[in-house]
């Protein structure tokens, strides 16, 4: 039980550091899950490890000494790729009880409601006198205390509101239970013909399900975006007299020194304190060129460092640092949008009164002409339980989680509950470069102009470095199918490049300033052999797979796409060209994305805003509606509506199209139940309505509109 | 139709078991991993303490 308990993560914060999770990618069959629960189980200090295959994720309770480091290596000796997951940011107890909770109510309003209808089905048939009677003080027997229970979620929902001078959806839905409970109680004394316990259990049988799957489809994006955020494990290694020690970020204080190896991201603010290397901004400044780094200079928390280890003083952390600084200004931005209605909310504002309106005045219209309260009352009752916001309660739901149920099958994570609204009425797509639509990785520009000999030498030479440059170098140069010269006395200088002797003479790959040559604008390195003129080989992003169709896609419904990028005028123009996009803005500031998003925003456009980096956080929460790839800086992810999973970028013109047939749904079963109630109500003020009616037309309009909800494409 | 005293009660109490055997279901958390689980039964492992 603990060890279940601790799979679903709700024991992590009861047991002091709580059990190491691990998430697996790519396990996805039955020789999977013993294969690893055997290797980990095998690992010294391990008490016990259950992989989930549904989460993905592996569970190891463990001796304090083993470290997590330690569990992926065997892991990965098992044949597994594994990464830790940091369980603080996992907080799925709450959501997870609340998800019991719910399906507990809809389990006991399933049955009662069952029970019920097979009694009032006898009812229908003709039962009369004491068999009528009695069916109908079972069926009281069965339904009170059923919806006493099974209806809370919607009696404090109604209460809350009414408190606050309010009304909402769950007002009507709780008093046409409450009355039709109250009549029907008062009928079943007084030997009455006409009972609507089965109406009243139904409906909130309904109900519930449609909360139920409002609440799975955002337990679901919320535990995926958790896991996201779980995925970056804070860590930094501090330099405790002369000593590494792995430490967590947040136990880093302003004069602490650490070290950051090449191809690590800064974990706080800071100013180099000791070594040389290069770093690339592109996440905070969408600039591609990678920056000299020396003793002295100040760096940012999410810059990534490129070639030599550097030991960084921390200026601050956590809270204090930039990254932080960031997300405050989010917080501010986000505000704007919660202030967006979603089409449900705008429909039960003019349902809610309506109804009222309509039930009161048929009670009362009926009393003046009768003089009879039962009656009347009776007839307010049924025509309270007719108009039954199903639609709105139950369609909403269904439609939204097949939509994102299909989205995520194509790899994005819808994390707001209006983003597919937002989404649909989407009109401008604004593109963000580095990182976004391209991989952030570079790409040599053309191999073919340069000769066999220089190449060979470049390959040489870059074979040894881990630059990435260098990397994307050596690739290109095997690709093009020549074999590298064997270049002798090899020596990286962090921070300037590698140096070697080929054939007696003195080769050189590195930064111009090194070689000798004239600084550019683009991303390049240099080749200087000995006695002839520096090469110059530049570099271009990697275009993000799917690029290309995206911005087709998203032409091809009818959308105005841009590129506002922080990086060089040429870089950008040139990119810009290769994907046809006319509408270029470069080397824009923070500030500067977000003015071109509210001057489109009071342009009267709806813009979405695709970006990745802390330069387009603002940016992204100022847009109608936003989505970064789920390599983004993690203050972007928590700014933008939907995140790509996948590298491939492509799906994002698949995105608009999915919610805009979501809304067409969406409006279209407004449009059913209207026009159920057209038919139905006038029944029902007429007193035509009888419990089998009432019975009908709920369960005819349900289960209309949760089908044509299943349709969506 | 003397025999309803006995055909409701004893449907409600048949229901009632269904109803308390799902409660046990969620009380016990095997929604949790419907996707591991249903690939468990298929493993050739034999051990005299399944797990739980």
């Amino acid at each position: 039980m603990a060890r279940r308990l601790a799979a679903s993560g709700a024991l992590a914060d009861v047991t002091g550091d709580g059990p190491l999770m691990l998430s697996l990618p790519d396990i996805r069959c039955a020789a999977c899950i013993s294969t690893v629960e055997r290797a980990l189980e095998a690992h010294p200090g391990v008490t016990s490890a259950r992989v989930n295959l549904t989460l993905k994720r592996a569970t190891v309770e463990a001796a304090p000494d083993v470290t997590p480091e330690a569990l992926i290596e065997t892991v990965a000796a098992a044949g597994y790729t594994a990464h830790e997951l940091d369980s603080s940011a996992l907080s799925s107890t709450a959501t997870d009880k609340q998800g019991r909770e719910l399906l507990m109510r809809l389990a006991v309003a399933g049955f009662a409601a069952m029970n019920v209808m097979l009694l009032s089905v006898a009812v229908w048939s003709g039962a009369a006198d004491a068999t009528r009677d009695l069916f109908h003080w079972i069926s009281a027997a069965i339904a009170i205390p059923a919806v006493s229970f099974a209806a809370q979620p919607f009696f404090r929902n109604a209460w809350a509101a009414l408190s606050r001078g309010r009304l909402n959806m769950d007002v009507p839905i709780t008093l046409a239970i409450l009355l039709a409970l109250g009549t029907s109680l008062y009928e079943t004394a007084h030997s009455g013909e006409h009972a609507y316990f089965d109406a009243a259990i139904s409906l909130t049988f309904f109900l519930l399900g449609g909360r139920y799957l409002d609440h799975r489809t955002r337990a679901i994006a919320r535990s995926a975006a958790e896991e996201l955020a779980a995925l970056e494990v804070p860590r930094a290694d501090k330099l405790v007299d002369g000593a590494e020690q792995s430490v967590n970020v947040s136990e880093l204080r302003p004069g602490d020194l650490i070290r950051v190896r090449p191809g690590g991201r800064m974990p706080v603010d800071g100013v180099i304190a000791e070594g040389v290397s290069e770093l690339d901004r592109s996440l905070l400044t969408g600039e591609t060129l990678p920056v000299f780094a020396e003793p002295g200079r100040e760096v940012s928390a999410g810059e990534v460092n490129l070639t030599g280890p550097l030991t960084v003083r921390v200026t601050a952390a956590g809270k204090d640092s930039s990254l932080h600084r960031m997300a405050d200004l989010v917080a501010m931005a986000e505000t704007t949008r919660n202030r967006y209605t979603s089409l449900a909310d705008r429909a039960a504002g003019l349902y809610a009164p309506g109804v009222h309106i309509l039930s009161f005045a048929a009670a009362v219209g009926w009393y003046l002409y009768t003089w009879d309260a039962r009656l009347a009352l009776n007839i307010a009752a049924a025509v309270l339980i007719i108009t039954c916001p199903c639609a709105l309660g139950l369609a909403v739901p269904a439609v939204t989680t097949a939509a994102s149920g299909r989205l995520f099958k194509k790899g994005m994570l819808i994390k707001s509950g209006t983003a597919l609204e937002r989404l649909a009425e989407v009109d401008t797509v604004v593109f963000d470069k580095t990182g976004t639509l391209t991989l952030g990785t570079p790409e040599v520009q053309g191999v073919g102009e340069y000769d066999a000999r220089t190449l060979a030498i470049v390959a040489g030479l870059s074979e040894a470095s881990s630059h990435p440059l260098s990397r994307a170098l050596s690739q290109a140069v095997a690709t093009a199918g020549v074999v590298a010269e064997p270049v002798g006395d090899l020596v990286e200088v962090p921070g300037y490049g590698t140096e070697g002797l080929w054939q007696g003479r003195r080769v050189r790959l590195g930064r111009a300033a090194w070689v000798g040559a004239a600084a550019s604008a683009e991303t390049s390195a240099w080749l200087l052999m000995e006695g002839e003129a520096p090469v110059r080989f530049s570099f271009a992003d990697r275009m993000r797979p799917g690029a290309e169709q995206a911005v087709q896609g998203l032409r091809q419904a009818g959308l105005t796409v841009l590129l506002i990028s922080g990086d060089s005028e040429p870089a950008v123009r040139a990119f810009a060209a290769r994907l046809g996009i006319e509408d270029v803005m470069a080397e824009a500031l923070p500030d500067d994305k977000v003015a071109r998003v509210n001057a489109l925003t009071a342009d009267g456009h709806r813009v979405l805003m695709v970006g990745d980096g802390l330069n387009d956080t603002a940016a992204l929460a100022a847009a109608h509606a936003s989505i970064s790839p789920a390599t983004a800086l993690d203050a972007a992810r928590v700014a933008s509506d939907i995140v790509l999973l996948g590298e491939d970028i492509g799906p994002i013109s698949a995105a608009v199209t999915t919610s805009r047939s979501a809304v067409r749904r969406i409006k279209e079963n407004f449009s059913i139940a209207t026009l159920y109630n057209f038919i139905a109500v006038p029944i029902a003020i007429a007193g035509f309505a009888t419990p089998l009616a009432a019975a009908l037309a709920m369960s005819a309009s349900s289960i209309t509109v949760s089908l044509n909800s299943l349709r969506l494409r | 139709m003397e025999v309803l005293a006995f055909l409701i009660p004893i449907s409600l109490f048949l229901g009632g078991i269904g109803l308390a055997a799902f409660f046990w279901t969620i009380k016990t958390d095997q929604y949790d991993d419907p996707e591991g689980d249903s690939h468990r039964i298929l493993s050739s492992d034999y051990d005299d303490h399944p797990k739980e």
